[in-house]
């Protein structure tokens, strides 16, 4: 392990760096995911169709080839050769997750009891007042552990937008270590894969707090 | 659209379903508004040129046959990957949960730790370990094999979760009845416990193994020399300078195998149910005929 002791300021800040895509990519997803949730229960059915398209469409392409598009297409294509692929990558993973952040928000609107919405239905709420003050809230509780394994598996995730090349993070100083300074790849990947650990496990813990807290008694 | 969500407004009255219309234009708009505004950009940088998409669609171009080979030949490599590393993860995974449920408090924690280890690894890096772990213990495979052996490291440990909560959740009677008519602990594991697990675990085992399929795509990001689908496609960009065109065919491949794969598994699983429905009903008619 000694490549990696004597490199850890390097592995700090590939690690912050790191850190930084699931933040914004955490961010950016439970945002775009609740968006394309409400399209999916809303009373437009060009939305809901929108919806369903979005999610269909996504759920079954791999991250990998949403990320090719963001990485190798999308520059050139559209023009960008300046892009950063610090965002471009980031985006990709938000429209990568936000499909299943969409599922799960879903999964919770449906577990609401019909009740609620009916009350709030014969208080005379329409379907804005409906989903925000009396569905969402109640919603927002159940949703809260799918919703955490997407995040979770999110962050897994944004180690495969390190990996296409991101300047910087946990991937890059893999590669840096290995290729440019000739360091072993053993002990190298280790401090690379104990750096996602550090990320996943504490994210883990979150959430199994954040969900006793939340535990609702029905 | 579904019942549930149908409940968040009334029958839509005049006034709302102006409101609906309206917002259907607007959304239509928008829509069009922005599929303009991407079309006129990418006409202006030239993406519509016909020497971009007549490798991939034209037959009488020198590339069309050697671009589908490749392809054919990705899409069968990541077939056989993910069909190796799914059989591979269903194996371990049943072998692991059964040692986990059998092995005292104090056997089983080194399970565990391997177990939490393998989870909360990113896949890729998994992948990338193996394939450079491997070759130190003196095995070295091709990159393929690489990909399969990381896949199944993760995806094993997921199954074996899996499994482990179907076996949980089977009542607890039927395992002291299996007891009670003298079956040994490996009887009971391996006659009434693991069958009705497989039954109810099912949906989230089929569920894993189109992650699977996607996940062999990860190849093509770590390792240089595996043969799938979505590393031909990276080797073909490179060749014919097509990124957008070529990556839009390569999605819609996975996007009709992961179809395909979803649509069976639904009826697969649809018409075990069937059968299976009955006979778990016949049960529950017996217990309550016993108890009454």
């Amino acid at each position: 392990m000694e490549p990696v002791i004597d490199n850890l300021d390097l592995y700090v800040s590939g690690f912050l760096r790191s850190l930084g895509i699931a933040l914004w990519g955490a961010v950016g997803a439970l945002l775009l995911g609740t968006l394309l949730a409400t399209f999916r229960v809303s009373p437009v059915p060009v939305l809901r169709r929108f919806g369903a398209a979005y999610v269909g469409t996504i759920r079954n392409t791999p991250l990998t080839i949403v990320l090719f598009f963001f990485a190798f297409a999308i520059p050139p294509a559209f023009g960008l050769p300046d892009a950063d692929y610090y965002v471009l990558g980031t985006a990709g993973l938000v429209v990568y997750t936000a499909a299943f952040v969409c599922e799960s928000i879903r999964s919770g609107v449906n577990a609401v009891p019909s009740g609620q919405a009916e009350a709030a239905r014969a208080l005379g709420m329409g379907f804005r007042q409906n989903l925000t003050l009396v569905v969402l809230p109640q919603a927002m509780r159940t949703v809260v552990p799918p919703t955490g394994n997407v995040i979770i598996a999110m962050i897994k995730n944004s180690a495969v937008v390190g990996a296409i090349g991101v300047g910087g993070d946990l991937f890059s100083v893999y590669n840096r270590l290995t290729s440019a300074f000739g360091y072993p790849r053993l002990p190298i990947i280790t401090g690379t894969a104990i750096g996602y650990l550090v990320m996943t496990i504490t994210a883990g813990v979150v959430l199994v707090l954040l969900e006793r807290r939340l535990a609702v008694a029905r | 659209m579904s019942q549930p969500t149908a409940v968040l407004f009334d029958a839509l009255g005049p006034r709302a379903l102006r409101r609906v219309r309206l917002f259907t234009v607007l959304a239509a708009v928008l829509a069009v508004a922005v599929v303009a505004v991407a079309v006129a950009r990418l006409a202006q940088r030239g993406q519509f040129d016909a020497e971009l998409w007549a490798p991939l669609f034209d037959p009488t171009t020198d590339e069309f046959p050697l671009v589908w080979e490749r392809l054919g030949r990705g899409l069968l490599w990541t077939l056989a990957i993910a069909g190796t590393a799914m059989a591979a993860s269903v194996v371990v995974g049943v072998l692991i949960a059964v040692a986990r449920l059998s092995l005292g408090r104090v056997g089983r924690l080194p399970l565990v730790a391997v177990v939490e280890l393998l989870r909360g690894l990113p896949v890729v890096v998994t992948i990338l370990y193996v394939s450079i772990a491997l070759p130190e213990v003196g095995l070295d495979l091709s990159d393929n094999w690489y990909l399969a052996v990381g896949l199944t490291l993760y995806n094993c440990v997921i199954i074996s979760e899996i499994v482990r909560a179907g076996v949980v959740a089977v009542p607890r009677g039927q395992v002291e009845a299996g007891r009670a008519v003298g079956l040994t602990d490996r009887q009971v594991m391996n006659g009434i416990q693991l069958p009705q697990a497989f039954r109810s675990m099912l949906p989230s085992v089929i569920s894993q193994l189109v992650v699977i399929l996607k996940d062999t795509a990860l190849g093509a990001i770590v390792l240089v020399g595996v043969s799938e689908l979505a590393r031909q496609g990276r080797q073909l960009r490179n060749a014919l300078d097509n990124p957008l065109q070529m990556f839009l065919v390569i999605a819609v491949i996975y996007i009709v195998v992961n179809l395909v794969l979803g649509k069976s598994a639904e009826r697969l699983e649809r018409r075990l149910s069937r059968s299976r429905g009955s006979a778990a009903e016949e049960v529950v008619d017996e217990e309550e005929g016993v108890r009454a």
